[in-house]
């Protein structure tokens, strides 16, 4: 995860030119240009909802303290010994003194129903659960996003996409992003298998967060093709930073299109997983490696050697050069009371069979082992 | 109300000041010493905390990983909150509750000393468990890095290593102290008052205090067991909060904040207080709405122990548990309000002059409505739904707590050191420290507002380029206000050593509506005062 030099140089160079910028917009008073001040142009009703709420409550606050400052300024100014101002004894003892405390409920709570008002009305459409066009399940696990398909049969993992930290989308760019037509009333149902996270993309839809037994919901329309991206919310450990969320909006014929293609390939997979096909060994350590980096790498890093105290190693590991069958289980069906997921449940056969195979060929791991699908679903 | 009883005759050390050597501070049982030793205490730990901010604003200077790894990074801001929350800010308030209440009511001493003793001497052990909580993920046998944030949720605190054990038992022992201190402090208040020192003649920090030691024991065993049963969860197979066990991970949620949002109260109240104090000082007019002002905080404790779930709006509530819980803080406006509506109308019509203690007040004034108007932004859940978990409530969150508390205890410092010590502290290095600290402070939290908004989340060792500018700020901003502190420990440090002598009276508006009796002993105090009960007018 570490930058090599050369491109921090880089970002550092990137990071004074920006500085250089911010300070040149201030100088002009334009709070305009790509500085970000507010919260993302919302693109779904209730998103569009929650701004213009968001807005409301953002300049009562600043009324307020327009008012707070303008009363603290005119008591500095006016109300100064150095000025023989000789002070009021008996000001509190007078009606003001008395009883004008009780104005501070009543304005107070002129702002507080002004504010709740409306946001009462927005929190009865976040919780409305009408029935929705379509559904999609939203897993987060430590690090990574499953997205299930309710509807259609359809699984999609999505994984943080290695780039340059002087990369644009340097930690917003992920390898398989969720896919959702627009204008239709999609349902989101979060839960999670491991920790705590949060799945929020701003500009479609608010967070809930994401928790082992739960299922939490919240609902979205898109109103707007295009790609919009955000990240985990919740704190999950290590990997918290590189949880990137993105989400393609597409129109209702090209969602479709695409959606035909991801089934194909989804089928063309799991018949090939269950075909009774033997694979060489060759052929399972590239696939192998291919989903090691993939659903691995997080933790285990990409040589096997993990970090100590926190994520084991696999080089010459007991698990990963002992007997076959003890590292198929704990693959499929995890460590409780460990980071280690079951991954029975989101791998094929042959997805375990080459991971379990790459692993036990690997960095000086000399097994020799070749593992079948078949053994893979002998171990389920 | 009892007198204060004289403790004469029982040992001979009263009379001949103070003892001699390592053992006036191990074995003491003087409220001056036990105060001085807490104030150090937090001043120690100010700084350790200081410095972990600086390390976490270092590391997000820019993106990409430079100086931490994500677990380490992560285990600073974890410590960087329970050192700063347990051992700078509380003990703070509780070593000016040990030096100003008994003064203040004209008490000889605190109620119980020996205990008194006790509660100061569990915090140091618990320091050194809290640090070690960060080292030991250094060893092979230490495990995994308390990566969770001082809120240590379940089931992320369950896969911690060794680090997290020494955090659970640092609670408890901290709790323990914090329970011992304020039984001690509503003991005292109840039962020390000088004779005629009646309910409504008590300085509004003795009020302060006295809500604020009831909320700490109606709070802290709450979290006490939470946090044990997250230990049972850990090492005893128990599964309180893991589902797949039938136990439910958000029940600890609920349990911490139980514990949590009150907790801003406890950390609040007494700087409150303290500005209760200083306002009328220096704008040389009573305190507007004394009463008001008691039955308001009595009013914001009570209510602050109900709306502990507005912490957890995105855990999914059901409508009517959310809805409750928004109004409930909405409401938290109005006690809030009503103290900075008295505040500015003690200012109204008074006669000011602007040493440094009244500047950091008003600066208070300011800052912390700021915190308070953000603060309602949070508490409308839809609105929240999208600032939850963002640096928009970092931002919110310092903005409350420096200027609620961090600030007022600086000012406090500012206004008692005269008593304390018998000299006047340098008040021109008083303004420097005033200015370049709340300058700094506002350079490195306010752009940090924006970067929430722009969707940077709370946690994360690591950002996109998008978050860079206020980054760069925030981090600038950071360092310079980490430095000013140093400037606070020397202005302190200078004052004890000497400087010009300090009136027994030190400042002008002192005596002007509910005073307490320090300003009736000489400056500094000698080590036993009010060994009979003095008159109160």
């Amino acid at each position: 995860m570490k930058a090599d030099k050369g491109n921090s140089m880089q970002s550092c160079k990137k990071t004074l030119q920006k500085t250089a910028g911010i300070a040149g917009l201030l100088g002009a008073g334009s709070v305009h240009a790509d500085l970000a001040l507010n919260l993302p142009e919302p693109v779904s009703p209730l998103a569009i909802e929650i701004y213009d709420l968001h807005m409301l409550t953002a300049k009562m606050a600043l009324y307020i303290m327009i008012v707070v400052t303008a009363i603290i300024i005119y008591s500095l100014v006016k109300f100064r010994k150095s000025e023989g101002y000789v002070a009021d004894q008996k000001f509190h003892e007078g009606l003001f003194g008395r009883f004008g405390w009780i104005l501070v409920p009543v304005i107070v709570l002129g702002i507080d129903a002004t504010i709740a008002g409306p946001g009462m009305k927005t929190l009865n459409n976040v919780e409305d659960y009408s029935e929705p066009d379509m559904t999609v399940k939203v897993v987060g696990s430590q690090w990574k996003w499953t997205y299930e398909y309710l509807d259609d049969d359809l699984r999609i993992v999505s994984n943080l996409k290695k780039l340059d930290p002087s990369d644009e989308l340097y930690l917003r760019d992920v390898d398989n992003p969720l896919v959702l037509p627009i204008n239709k009333r999609v349902r989101f149902l979060h839960t999670a298998t491991d920790v705590l996270h949060a799945w929020w993309v701003p500009e479609i839809v608010y967070k809930k967060d994401s928790i082992p037994g739960y299922i939490n919901e919240t609902w979205t329309i898109i109103e707007k093709e295009g790609t919009y991206r955000g990240q985990c919310a919740e704190n999950c450990g290590t990997g918290h930073a590189y949880m990137p969320i993105v989400v393609k909006a597409l129109s209702q014929e090209k969602y479709d299109v695409w959606l035909a293609g991801q089934k194909q390939a989804s089928a063309a997979a799991a018949a090939e997983a269950a075909s009774d096909k033997e694979w060489s060994k060759a052929e399972l350590m590239t696939r192998g490696e291919e989903l090691y980096n993939k659903n691995c790498a997080a933790c285990h890093q990409a040589n096997g050697a993990g970090i100590p105290g926190v994520f084991p190693g696999l080089v010459g590991s007991p698990i990963a050069t002992g007997p076959v069958g003890g590292h198929l289980d704990i693959v499929v069906k995890g460590k409780a009371g460990s980071a280690m997921a079951a991954w029975g449940a989101q791998l094929n056969d042959l997805e375990i069979a080459a991971i379990v195979t790459f692993e036990r060929n690997s960095w000086g791991n000399d097994t020799g082992d070749i593992v079948q699908p078949a053994a893979a679903k002998a171990a389920r | 109300m009892s007198s204060a009883v004289t403790a004469n005759g029982h040992d001979e050390a009263h009379h001949h000041g103070p003892p001699k050597g390592i053992g006036r501070w191990l074995f003491s049982t003087n409220h001056k010493d036990i105060g001085t030793m807490y104030l150090f205490f937090s001043l120690i730990m100010l700084l350790l905390g200081g410095a972990m901010a600086m390390l976490i604003r270092a590391e997000l200077f820019m993106p990409g990983l430079q100086l931490l790894e994500p677990d380490l990074y992560n285990n600073l801001v974890t410590n960087h909150a329970l050192i700063m929350v347990f051992g700078a800010v509380m003990p703070a308030g509780v070593g000016l509750a040990n030096w100003m209440i008994p003064m203040m009511i004209g008490a000889p001493d605190m109620a119980l000393p020996r205990l008194n003793n006790l509660s100061f001497w569990l915090l140091p052990m618990a320091a050194i468990m809290l640090v070690s909580s960060m080292i030991v993920p250094f060893f092979p046998f230490g495990g995994g890095a308390v990566n969770t944030g001082w809120t240590l949720y379940p089931p992320l605190s369950v896969q911690a290593g060794m680090g997290m054990d020494l955090v659970i038992f640092t609670v408890h022992i901290l709790g323990i102290s914090s329970i011992l201190g304020s039984i001690n402090i509503i003991t005292t208040i109840v039962n020390m008052r000088a004779p005629d020192m009646t309910w409504f003649k008590l300085p509004i920090f003795v009020w302060a205090w006295l809500f604020t030691a009831f909320l700490l024991i109606l709070i802290l065993p709450v979290l006490a067991g939470g946090v044990t049963m997250l230990l049972f969860d850990r090492h005893f197979g128990t599964s309180f909060f893991d589902a797949a066990g039938g136990g439910d991970p958000v029940l600890f949620q609920h349990l911490f904040w139980f514990f949590g949002h009150p907790e801003v109260y406890v950390l609040l109240l007494p700087s409150i207080g303290v500005l209760g104090m200083i306002i009328p000082t220096f704008a040389r007019k009573p305190l507007f709405g004394y009463k008001p002002l008691i039955f308001f905080m009595g009013f914001l404790a009570i209510l602050g122990m109900v709306v502990w779930a507005h912490h957890q709006y995105t855990i999914g509530m059901s409508l009517n548990t959310t809805t409750y819980f928004m109004i409930g803080t909405i409401l938290i406006s109005i006690p809030v309000g009503l103290m900075l509506f008295n505040f500015m109308c003690t200012m109204w019509r008074g006669s000011m002059t602007f040493e440094t203690p009244m500047l950091f007040a008003i600066s208070i004034i300011l800052m912390f409505s700021f915190a308070g108007v953000t603060g309602v932004m949070l508490a409308v859940v839809p609105a929240d739904l999208q600032y939850h978990d963002t640096y928009f409530v970092v931002a919110h969150f310092h903005y409350a707590l420096i200027p609620g508390s961090v600030l007022g205890l600086f000012a406090a410092t500012f206004y008692w050191l005269p008593k304390w010590t018998g000299n006047m502290y340098d008040e021109k290095l008083g303004k420097i420290f005033f200015w370049w600290n709340v300058i700094s402070f506002n350079i490195t939290f306010f752009p940090q507002h924006f970067s929430g908004l722009a969707g940077m989340p709370r946690r994360i060792v690591d950002y996109s380029g998008q978050f860079v500018e206020f980054n760069v700020i925030s981090s600038l901003g950071a360092f310079m206000f980490g430095v000013s502190h140093l400037l606070f420990a020397y202005i302190i440090i200078k004052t004890i050593r000497g400087g010009e002598k300090a009136p027994d009276k030190p400042w002008e508006g002192g005596q002007i509506g509910t005073p307490g009796l320090e300003w009736t002993v000489s400056s500094p105090p000698p080590f036993h005062t009010f060994e009979t009960p003095p008159a109160v007018k």
